[in-house]
């Protein structure tokens, strides 16, 4: 055959009438780019009309692109940037099963939607670590946040979306409408079922925008998981702790535990007490790209642990902080991530179920003991998970860690995927960046329902992701 | 798909019995299993590379290949893509022959030519057009020092080897803005069946070596490496050696 008729070369992948940029794309570990058409998108006709001609390599959407590994990009295939979908159409007081609701596209921010409900006494009821996060990236990775053992995931928040499906019709799905089964494989779908347009979320009344916090300091990690046991942690609705994977022996995972729960006006200092709505989360700096990979590195990340501990209380009750103290200290910082150097880094992050304390302890260990370290590392205590097929809480621990890109990093996380799944625990996919297909096959008994949905409502494979395509998501 | 730690899923050797490429593959392999297309022309020593990585749990796809049909890649790169993407593309094959003879005997000239520069042209483009529709990947050229200052002592393989790696770091600029990696590998003396009974040259080196540069330069996304890494200095000396005094070198 001669070359100049080979598949590759006589066909054309590129939709007319879509007009895109092409550009080399990654998530925020900064790990493993692909180059995609990325076209902005501003209006749902804008959807629909690369729905219509979308090309051999498929579309995915990419939001604020905090997925720390590969759902938003899509090589050679067609990237949907939604941040141009931005409007809140409509928030309602004194509806839904709080008491509020807001109606919002896709593409508006967490941050946004936070600053736009708190002046009517609404409150965002599932935050993340960053409020940098898209309104469907959040539902497409069923998000959670530190109140996840109180209030659940994003999905259980959801009241309706319009979902531009494969076929070219917006489909409007509800958690027990007749759409139920497609509205469950979208929450925690990663994108996969279609391209999400708008939403409708529940909100919760809030008097303030602080938060009543209570820290403990504790030896081992031993000791917090005793803390987290005694079911003192239901008393409040907010609760994560901070652990220190440098030390071992008797100071295994040592860490600081805050937990905490939105102040009432009345609990406040008089002086916050005349504007408690006030939203105070200045971003303060942004980093340049300019730091070596290997800054962070074993050395520095021990003395930053000691240093964090250290300045902890041991014990503090009642102190009165904002969101930026309390939640959301990264949000301060720009582009933080480049802190870890071209090279880039990945996080890791699991659930093993209650019972298998062991292993928590075992996989704290086996890091503590490795040539690698990490600083932000985060244990929290899950509630029961909600039904969505892919959704990552379950009842149980979760660990986040995070590792800068290293030699010997493949064969750390290989060790740990074992210890995990062996456990009977997961990835969470919005972070995952380098496991296998049979691990998340492991992790995720309901993979295979959820693909029947995903396919019923997608057959030709138009939704797929550089995520779908490594961990071989889609397809029978 | 290549994830974080620069694993790859899939691996497409052209020239499926290369020591240096089935080295690599074995690497790459050894973290994890994976999807393996050898294309070779059919030999005892292809079904046993094939039952090897079976047995290490890849699953291995055989294409039938001769390097001195060069109308025949584009077929043969296709059928590798026909089943899903592929991550890491290699282009292992070559022949040394004998160097007097090379320069002689027309034929083996030719055969030299064709194999060493010809064959590798053809299944870059082939490569390359398969690898931009995608998107991402890595297409590695097993080029040589030889080929980085032509030598007396074997130019003949050198000049071919000249003329690949300047078309592979031609492509490696034009293909970066499509997200795919070209990366040019330049060993010095490996000994392999290729280099058999020839006295080895300093700073020699095994195909597993060579196999462990490769794998480093596909993790890091590097375009251009020695192997081992401190030849780079030995020929950005030897480069700018003058003649009259390179050709006195025992080299």
């Amino acid at each position: 055959m001669p070359p100049d008729t080979s598949p590759a070369d006589t066909t054309v992948d590129t939709p007319v009438d879509t007009p895109a940029d092409t550009r080399s794309l990654t998530g925020f570990g900064r790990t493993a780019p692909t180059v995609a058409r990325v076209a902005r998108v501003e209006s749902a006709e804008r959807v629909l009309e690369a729905l219509r001609a979308p090309g051999p390599r498929g579309v995915t959407a990419r939001g604020l692109g905090r997925s720390y590994g590969d759902p938003a990009q899509n090589a050679g295939g067609l990237v949907l940037d939604m941040t141009g979908l931005d409007r809140i159409h409509r928030i309602a007081v004194g509806e839904g099963p709080g008491v509020g609701t807001v109606t919002l596209d896709a593409g508006v921010s967490l941050d946004t939607l936070m600053r736009a409900a708190l002046p009517f006494g609404l409150w965002v009821p599932v935050l993340p670590g960053t409020r940098q996060v898209t309104i469907g990236g959040a539902i497409a990775a069923d998000v959670h946040g530190k109140n996840h053992h109180s209030a659940g995931s994003f999905g259980n928040h959801v009241l309706s979306m319009d979902l531009a499906c494969a076929d070219g019709v917006v489909r409007t799905l509800t958690p027990d409408g007749p759409d139920a089964e497609l509205f469950w494989a979208t929450v925690g779908g990663m994108g996969l079922t279609g391209i999400m347009l708008r939403a409708t979320v529940a909100l919760k009344a809030c008097e303030s925008a602080y938060f009543v916090v209570d820290t403990d300091r504790t030896d081992n990690l031993d000791e917090l998981i005793g803390l987290l046991s005694d079911s003192s942690d239901d008393r409040y609705d907010y609760s994560a702790a901070w652990f220190d994977t440098t030390t071992t022996g008797p100071a295994l995972g040592r860490a600081v535990l805050t937990r905490g729960s939105l102040a009432r006006a009345d609990e406040l200092p008089a002086k916050l007490r005349r504007a408690p709505l006030r939203f105070d989360a200045p971003q303060l700096l942004g980093f340049p790209d300019v730091f070596p990979s290997g800054l962070a590195n074993r050395h520095t990340l021990r003395a930053f642990s000691e240093l964090w501990w250290r300045k902890a209380p041991r014990r503090r009750r009642g102190a009165v902080q904002n969101i930026t103290a309390f939640y959301q200290t990264l949000d301060v910082f720009a582009d933080w991530n480049r802190v870890y150097g071209r090279r880039g880094f990945l996080q890791y992050q699991f659930i093993v179920p209650f019972g298998a304390e062991d292993t928590v302890r075992r996989i704290v260990e086996v890091i503590a003991q490795s040539d690698h370290a990490s600083g932000l590392n985060v244990l929290k205590r899950f509630g029961p998970g909600n039904e969505a097929p892919l959704s990552f809480p379950q009842e149980g621990w979760t660990i986040t860690v995070d590792f800068p890109i290293a030699p010997g990093l493949n064969e750390l996380c290989t060790r740990l995927d074992e210890l995990v799944l062996d456990a009977g625990g997961r990835h969470y996919l919005a972070k995952e960046s380098r496991t296998s297909a049979e691990a998340i096959r492991r992790g995720y008994p309901r993979l295979d329902e959820w693909r029947k949905t995903r396919n019923a409502a997608d057959p030709d494979g138009v939704f797929t992701s550089d995520l779908a395509r490594r961990l071989e998501l889609v397809g029978k | 798909m290549i994830d974080a730690v620069g694993n790859p899923q899939s691996v497409l050797v052209l020239g499926g019995t290369s020591e240096i490429g089935l080295a690599v593959v074995e690497r790459f392999a050894g973290d994890r299993p994976m999807r393996v297309v050898l294309a070779a022309r059919p030999s005892r020593r292809l079904d046993e590379a094939k039952a090897r990585l079976e047995r290490g749990g890849c699953t291995v796809q055989i294409l039938d290949f001769d390097a001195r049909a060069p109308r025949s890649h584009a077929d043969v790169v296709a059928k590798a893509f026909a089943e899903g993407d592929i991550d890491v593309t290699l282009v292992a094959f070559g022949v040394l022959g004998d160097a007097e003879r090379a320069w002689t005997d027309v034929e083996l000239a030719i055969e030299l030519a064709e194999v060493n520069y010809v064959a590798a042209v053809s299944c870059g483009v082939a490569l390359a057009s398969h690898l931009k529709r995608q998107g991402h990947g890595a297409l590695v050229a097993l080029s040589s020092v030889a080929g980085e200052r032509v030598r007396r002592s074997n130019f003949v393989y050198g000049s071919t080897k000249a003329g690949l790696d300047g078309f592979y770091t031609g492509l490696t600029e034009a293909l970066r803005p499509s997200g795919v990696l070209v990366t040019v590998v330049r060993p010095g003396f490996v000994r392999t069946r290729m280099t058999d009974g020839m006295k080895p040259a300093p700073l020699s080196v095994t195909a597993d070596q060579v196999a462990e540069v490769v794998v480093e330069a596909v993790r890091k996304r590097r375009e251009l490496v020695w192997a081992p890494a401190p030849l780079r200095a030995v020929m950005s000396l030897l480069r700018h050696v003058p003649r009259s005094v390179f050709r006195r070198l025992p080299l």
